[in-house]
C-alpha cells in the first residue's frame, strides 16, 4: 500500500513537470497545428524571469516580502513569455501558416537566437527590452479609441512607443545599477533558490514528499483547470475552439480569426513561461534549459492525441508513472520472485537512461497501433 | 509577391553565407614560424596555441582555463620570458574557440599546428574533445597539454596530462569515505552522468570498494541533459535506508538538480548520507549554492583553502587580474602548472623543438600552488591528493592530504581491463602500454 502510494506520487510528480511544460504546446501545436520548436526557449525565458524576480526581491526594500516572490514570478513569467510568443506569432509564424516544414525551421532558428540572446545580452537590458515591448503593445489598448483613430493617430502611437522605450531604458539602468549579478552578460547557469517554506519535505506515512514537487503539482492542477475552464466556458475560449474546428466558417460568422490566433499563441506561450517557474525550482537555469524539455513536450502531445487536452494530461501521467516504475526498479519490488531471465531484463532497464529508452520504445510501439495517439480528436479534423 | 521576394532574399543570404565560409576555410597559407625576432635579432617572441571552448555549453568552464593560462604567460613574460640559446623569448598566444563541439577541436588543432606552426597547444576539457584531438597530434607528431582530471586508461606520446588520474583522486577519496568519513563502513551508491568518465570511474570504485570489504548497493546514470532525478532518489532511499556514501560523478548543471532535490527528499548529512563528488570545485559550489552542499565532500589536488604562501599568492594574483569575485579551482591550477612546466622543459632542452622538449619534460619539477609536482615517464604528473569537506562559506575544509605527491597511473591498477599494465615513454621498449 505504501509502495503503491509512493510510486503513484512519484509518477504524478514526474508527470506534472512534463504536463506543465507541455500544456502550452498542447494549445499551440494541438489547437493551431503550429510546430513551435522555440517552445523550450519560452520555458527558459520564464525560468530567467523567476531568477530576475528573485534578485529584485532580495533588494533591501523588498526583503520582507521575499517569501512571496514566486507568487509574483508566476504572472510575470506568463506575461514575459506570452509577449515574446505574440511577437513571434506576428513576425514569423503568421506568415507561415499552412507550411509546417517552414514553420519548423523558422522556429528552430528563433530558438537558437533566443538561446544566444540570453548568453550575450545582460539580463537587466533584456528585462528593459521586454518591458518596452509590453508597454508598446499595451499602452494603445488603454488609450481611448478617438485618440488612436483621430487625426493625430500616428503621433499618439509614436508617443506611446517613445514612452515605452524610455520605460525600458529606465528599468534596464535601474536593474543594472542595483543588482550586480544581472548587469553583465553571462553564459553561466544561474540558480533560483526557493524560499524557505518551499524547501525540504513533508513526512507522511513514512514517505517524504518534497515540497517543491507538491508546489509544482498544485501549479499544474490550477493551470490545467484554468485552461479547461477558459476553453469551455469563456467567450474567447469558445471562439478559439470554433476557429480550430472550422476556420472559414468561423470567419464568415464574424469571429476575428486573426485576433484568435494571437490570443491562442499568447496563452500557449504564457503557459510555457509558467512552466519555466516550475522548472527553475528543480534545477538550475541556463540558456539550454529549454532544449532538455522540448522533446518530452512533443512526445506528450503526440501520445495524448493532437488537439485533445485531456489526452495530454493522461499521457503525461502515463509517461511519469512508466518512468518511475521502470527507472526506479519498482517492478522487482512488486514481484520479488520473478523468473530469472525476466528479472535480468527488468534490472537491465532499471537505470534512468535505460528507462528513458524503454519509455520511448513503448511510445513508438503504441503509436504503431494508434497513430493518432491515445485519444484522437474525433469528428472534423483540425484544419492545416 | 512579398512572399517570393523574402524567399529570394533568404536564398541570396544563404548563398552569401556559403561563399563566406568557403573563403574562410580556403584561406590557408604556408606554415609560419612560431618564433620571430626583429631585424637586430632582439625582442624575440614565440607563439603558442590555446584551444578551449569560448562558446557553447562548455564555455563557462573552459574560459576560466584560458584566463589562467594567459595569467601564467603574462607572469612568465613579466619575468623576462623563455630563455633559449641565450636569447629571451616573450610568449605570444593564439587563442582558438573549440565551440563545445568535438570535431571543431580537431579542426582547430590542425589549423594551429599547420598554419600557425605553434610548438605547443594548451587545450581541451572534456574527454570527448581530447579523444577527437588525439589522432591529429599523433599523426602530425605535435604536442598537446591537457589540464583536466580524467578517467585515464590512455597514454599518448603526444599528449601531456597535468590533471589527476583516478589513483590521484577517486581512489584515495573512496578509501577515505570507507574508512574515515562519518559513514565509514556503510554501503556505497554510485551516481553519474551517462558517458565515459563516470562509467570508468565507477568501475574502478566498485572493484576498490569490494577490495576494501565494503559493498556497492546500486548505481545509476543520468542521460546528459536530463535533470529528472526522482527515480534515482527512490533508488537511493531503497538501497541505503540507514544512510551511507554516495559517490557522485554527475556533470555540470545536473549537479544542481541533484543536490537541490536530494536535500528536499531528506538525503542529507544530518540523516547520515554523505556525497563525495569528483566534479565539484569552488566554482561549482558557488553556482549550486553552499546551503545545498554543506557537509558533503570533494577530492582534488588543489583547493583554494590550501594554507600556503604559494596557494594564497595564486588566488590573490588571479583575483587581482580578473576581479575579486572570481575563484580559482583545481582545473585552473592544473592549467597554470602546464604553462610553467612547458617553459621549464623548453629551457632544459634549450630548443622549442617538440621532440627535444618532450624528452626534456620527464623529470621536470615545479613548485605549484598545490605543492611540488613532478613530470613522470608516463607523461602524467605526480601530485598531492586532498580530501575536503564543503563549508557554509563555499570552500573546502581540508581533512586529509597525502604525505607527498602521489605517482600517477595512466593504466589503472584496479580496473580489470588495465590491471598489470603501465606506460613509460622514456624507454623505447616500453612505450604506451606494456605489461609490468
Amino acid at each position: 500500500m505504501q509502495l503503491l502510494f509512493e510510486s503513484l506520487f512519484n509518477g504524478v510528480a514526474i508527470g506534472s513537470v512534463l504536463l506543465m511544460a507541455a500544456l502550452g504546446l498542447a494549445i499551440v501545436f494541438g489547437l493551431m497545428g503550429v510546430i513551435n520548436l522555440a517552445h523550450g526557449e519560452l520555458i527558459m525565458l520564464g525560468a530567467y524571469t523567476t531568477y530576475v524576480v528573485q534578485l529584485i526581491f532580495k533588494l533591501p526594500a523588498l526583503q520582507p516580502l521575499y517569501n512571496a516572490y514566486v507568487l509574483v514570478a508566476i504572472p510575470l513569467a506568463f506575461i514575459v513569455s506570452g509577449v515574446v510568443g505574440i511577437l513571434l506569432e506576428r513576425t514569423v509564424i503568421r506568415r507561415l501558416y499552412g507550411n509546417p516544414l517552414e514553420t519548423l525551421l523558422a522556429t528552430w532558428g528563433v530558438s537558437l537566437i533566443l538561446q544566444q540572446f540570453v548568453r550575450s545580452v545582460p539580463l537587466a537590458q533584456a528585462a528593459g527590452v521586454i518591458l518596452a515591448l509590453v508597454m508598446g503593445f499595451g499602452l494603445p489598448l488603454l488609450l481611448p479609441d478617438q485618440l488612436l483613430t483621430g487625426p493625430r493617430a500616428r503621433l499618439v502611437r509614436a508617443g506611446s512607443w517613445a514612452v515605452s522605450a524610455l520605460g525600458g531604458v529606465l528599468l534596464a539602468g535601474g536593474l543594472a545599477s542595483q543588482i550586480s549579478q544581472i548587469a553583465r552578460a553571462t553564459s553561466r547557469n544561474v540558480d533560483v533558490t526557493a524560499p524557505k517554506w518551499m524547501r525540504g519535505g513533508i513526512e507522511w506515512m513514512d514517505i517524504t514528499f518534497p515540497v517543491p514537487r507538491l508546489v509544482i503539482i498544485v501549479m499544474t492542477i490550477i493551470a490545467v483547470v484554468g485552461v479547461i475552464w477558459f476553453l469551455n466556458r469563456s467567450v474567447w475560449g469558445m471562439r478559439i475552439r470554433s476557429v480550430t474546428q472550422n476556420r472559414s466558417m468561423s470567419d464568415c460568422l464574424g469571429i476575428p480569426t486573426d485576433t484568435v490566433d494571437v490570443l491562442t499563441f499568447g496563452i500557449g506561450s504564457g503557459l510555457a513561461g509558467v512552466a519555466g517557474v516550475a522548472v527553475s525550482l528543480l534545477g538550475s537555469v541556463g540558456p539550454n534549459v529549454g532544449t532538455s524539455y522540448i522533446v518530452g513536450c512533443f512526445m506528450v502531445v503526440v501520445l495524448g492525441g493532437v488537439g485533445n487536452l485531456l489526452g495530454t494530461v493522461i499521457a503525461s501521467f502515463a509517461i511519469g508513472l512508466c518512468t518511475d516504475l521502470i527507472g526506479a526498479g519498482r517492478l522487482l519490488t512488486i514481484w520479488p520472485d520473478m523468473p530469472a531471465p525476466l528479472e535480468q531484463v527488468v534490472s537491465f532497464f532499471a537505470t534512468t537512461s535505460m528507462a528513458q529508452v524503454m519509455v520511448f520504445t513503448l511510445i513508438v510501439v503504441l503509436l504503431q497501433f494508434r497513430p493518432a495517439g491515445l485519444f484522437p480528436q474525433k469528428g472534423r479534423m483540425v484544419e492545416a | 509577391m512579398n512572399f517570393s521576394f523574402s524567399k529570394r532574399l533568404a536564398a541570396g543570404l544563404a548563398a552569401t553565407a556559403v561563399g563566406v565560409s568557403i573563403t574562410a576555410c580556403g584561406g590557408g597559407g604556408e606554415k609560419k614560424s612560431a618564433t620571430k625576432c626583429d631585424e637586430n635579432g632582439e625582442n624575440c617572441t614565440v607563439t603558442v596555441g590555446i584551444l578551449h571552448s569560448l562558446s557553447g555549453t562548455m564555455a563557462i568552464s573552459e574560459s576560466t582555463l584560458v584566463d589562467t593560462e594567459k595569467m601564467a604567460i603574462d607572469e612568465i613574460n613579466a619575468a623576462g620570458g623563455v630563455e633559449v640559446d641565450g636569447k629571451k623569448y616573450k610568449i605570444d598566444s593564439i587563442t582558438e574557440d573549440g565551440a563545445s563541439d568535438w570535431p571543431t577541436f580537431a579542426e582547430k588543432s590542425k589549423k594551429l599546428i599547420d598554419q600557425d606552426g605553434v610548438p605547443v597547444v594548451f587545450g581541451g576539457w572534456t574527454s570527448a574533445s581530447r579523444k577527437a584531438m588525439l589522432p591529429v597530434y599523433e599523426s602530425k607528431d605535435a604536442f598537446l597539454y591537457y589540464p583536466i582530471q580524467y578517467e585515464a586508461q590512455e597514454c599518448s606520446n603526444n599528449i601531456f596530462y597535468t590533471g589527476a588520474t583516478p589513483n590521484q583522486q577517486s581512489e584515495p577519496a573512496t578509501k577515505f569515505m570507507y574508512e574515515k568519513s562519518p559513514a565509514a563502513g556503510k554501503p556505497f551508491f554510485l551516481v553519474g552522468s551517462d558517458y565515459v568518465f563516470p562509467r570508468t570511474s565507477n568501475t574502478i570504485t566498485k572493484s576498490q570498494v569490494e577490495q576494501l570489504g565494503g559493498e556497492v548497493v546500486g548505481e545509476d546514470y543520468l542521460p546528459l541533459g536530463n535533470t529528472e532525478v526522482a527515480p534515482i532518489i527512490v533508488k537511493i532511499k531503497k538501497a541505503l535506508p540507514d544512510g551511507g556514501v554516495i559517490i557522485n560523478t554527475l556533470n555540470g548543471d545536473q549537479n544542481v538538480a541533484f543536490f537541490k532535490q536530494i536535500q528536499d527528499a531528506g538525503i542529507t548529512p544530518a540523516n547520515g548520507y554523505y556525497v563525495m563528488s569528483y566534479s565539484i570545485a569552488e566554482e561549482e559550489i558557488s553556482t549550486i549554492g553552499s546551503e545545498f552542499l554543506e557537509g558533503h565532500y570533494g577530492a582534488w589536488n588543489y583547493m583554494m583553502s590550501i594554507d600556503t604562501p604559494a596557494s594564497k599568492k595564486f588566488a590573490a594574483d588571479f583575483k587581482a587580474k580578473y576581479g575579486s569575485d572570481r575563484q580559482v579551482a583545481d582545473p585552473q591550477e592544473s592549467a597554470y602548472n602546464m604553462v610553467y612546466l612547458w617553459k621549464a622543459a623548453v629551457e632544459k632542452a634549450n630548443s622549442f623543438d617538440d621532440n627535444k622538449v618532450r624528452e626534456a619534460l620527464v623529470g621536470i619539477t615545479f613548485d605549484a600552488p598545490q605543492g611540488p609536482v613532478e613530470v613522470m615517464p608516463n607523461h602524467h604528473l605526480s601530485q598531492t591528493v586532498r580530501i575536503g569537506q564543503i563549508t557554509a562559506d563555499g570552500q573546502f575544509e581540508i581533512l586529509e592530504e597525502t604525505d607527498g605527491p602521489v605517482s600517477p597511473q595512466a593504466w589503472n591498477q584496479i580496473h580489470p581491463d588495465s590491471k598489470g599494465f603501465a606506460c613509460d615513454w622514456t624507454d623505447a621498449n616500453k612505450g604506451g602500454k606494456y605489461k609490468l
